[in-house]
């Protein structure tokens, strides 16, 4: 019987683990992808600071050696079953049944897949791709060019792609896809002067610590041009570039406009897990799948059901910043529920 | 006496003492969605009416809220009810049955214009 498992090892679940261990605090994680770091992994660099993501999936896999808390990788949660002693068993996609006392979700998101907004084109044009692409290809340095093998006289950036969408049936904000647009599109005019940058934005959440700051120099420093309105549609051109269609409603004009690339800022849902898990041991989750915590303010980290703890975007779309933040005070609510039980 | 011909033109400034809000509360009434827009102006980006005319389906949410009256009584049959601004719109608002809706209501509501 170990103390704590935590599902999910991002960088929410390996927060958890570590804070817990410096608790005194054994905990295992179960990672369902064959190594650790969750979407960190996935990504080119961090806003605000323009920091490596591999740099803090590299800290984090250090801490994790440093404090010899274990992983299972390869390992999918299937099942959670309380046991009359309050107790829970773990059925995953091992033979092994986990026991533990106390379980963290940190199950993650999943990313919006933009192939539901059919009319953006994504899958159809090749020069339509999604921001999680693009992160891709500035993490593995690829030159950036029109399918056509011309250089980009424009690109033009998408906001709330699966967010605030009655249609995907998606009402929340995603909260973090208005930076990501700002950073890319910074990072996009640093490595092609050139390039003019659109950014169709309906409203820019600059809520964060040196968000709006990243905003004012995108458009002081380097240019890019913000435009407010939803983009309806987006057809190939015979030349194989893209014509959107927006309104500019600052204008109240209808706007056309040709573009080399177009880039889908994409939103954040809940993974699918968190229904199974949330149903398997009755943890109250909201229409979005995302788990609902006993008290937003007070104990964002406990569930509905007693000894299930929630740690990170299992919660909402939330940054790193805000994520590794929640897993800690994650972590002191486990402590402070088993405390009790080690004293005795 | 010399006549120079000045006057004053009437005030610019929005003035929500003399606005009527008859032709809003009817429409959100009857069509509560109209309320959850956020101008995003998709509508107006796959309006064919707003490619060639004045017309400006998104503008109509803020007309009629400031009473605008003339001008949406002006424009609006411009609007051809293709539904195209319904597939687009992202809080769904029937957009098509609020077009029926300021119709009736300029015509059947007592509206101060």
């Amino acid at each position: 019987m170990i103390d704590v498992i935590i599902i999910g090892g991002g960088i929410a679940g390996l927060e958890t683990a570590c804070t817990l261990h410096t608790q005194g605090i054994e905990s295992l994680i179960l990672e369902k992808e064959k190594e650790i770091g969750g979407k960190l992994t996935q990504w080119d660099s961090l806003f605000p600071s323009n920091r490596n993501a591999k740099e803090l999936v590299e800290t984090y896999k250090d801490e994790i050696q440093k404090h010899t808390i274990t992983v299972y990788v390869n390992t999918k949660v299937i099942a959670i079953k309380k046991q009359n002693d309050g107790t829970f068993e773990i059925f995953t996609s091992r033979e092994i049944v986990f026991k533990a006392k106390t379980i963290v979700i940190a199950s993650g998101y999943s990313i919006f897949n933009a192939e539901r907004k059919e009319e953006y084109g994504y899958a159809i044009y090749p020069n339509v791709i999604t921001s999680a692409d693009l992160e891709h290809m500035f993490a593995t340095k690829k030159e950036l060019k029109a399918p056509s093998g011309r250089t980009l006289e424009r690109v033009a950036f998408i906001h709330c792609v699966g967010s605030r969408d009655e249609k995907v049936g998606n009402h929340y904000c995603s909260r973090l896809c208005c930076v990501t647009g700002v950073k890319q599109a910074i990072k996009i005019r640093q490595m092609l002067p050139e390039t003019h940058v659109f950014n169709f934005y309906m409203d820019l959440r600059m809520y964060g610590l040196g968000f709006e700051e990243m905003y004012r120099e995108a458009q002081e420093k380097h240019g890019v041009q913000f435009i407010r309105g939803r983009v309806s549609e987006i057809a190939q051109t015979n030349e194989g570039r893209l014509q959107l269609k927006a309104e500019d409603t600052l204008a109240a004009r209808p706007v056309r406009m040709q573009v080399d690339m177009v880039v889908l800022l994409v939103g954040m849902e809940a993974p699918e897990c968190n229904s199974i898990l949330g149903k398997s041991c009755n943890i109250q989750y909201n229409a979005a799948q995302f788990i609902v915590p006993q008290d937003i303010h007070y104990s964002s980290g406990i569930t509905s059901a007693e000894g299930v703890f929630v740690s990170g975007t299992s919660i909402a779309p939330l940054s790193v910043f805000d994520t590794i933040n929640h897993a800690r005070s994650t972590a002191l609510a486990v402590s402070n529920f088993l405390m009790p039980i080690q004293n005795e | 006496m010399n006549k120079f011909g000045f006057s004053t033109h009437a005030s610019r400034v929005i003035d929500y003492e003399t606005i009527d809000t008859k032709l809003i509360s009817y429409i959100v009434e009857n069509e509560p969605s109209f309320a959850s827009c956020i101008s995003c102006g998709s509508c107006t980006a796959t309006c064919s009416a707003a490619n060639l005319t004045y017309f400006n389906i998104r503008r109509l949410n803020v007309q009629i809220r400031l009473g605008e009256f003339e001008e949406i009584q002006q424009e609006i049959d411009k609007c051809m009810l293709c539904g195209k601004c319904m597939l687009v719109c992202p809080r769904g608002i029937n957009t098509r049955n609020v077009i029926m809706l300021i119709k009736r209501g300029l015509t059947t509501l007592e509206i101060k214009k």
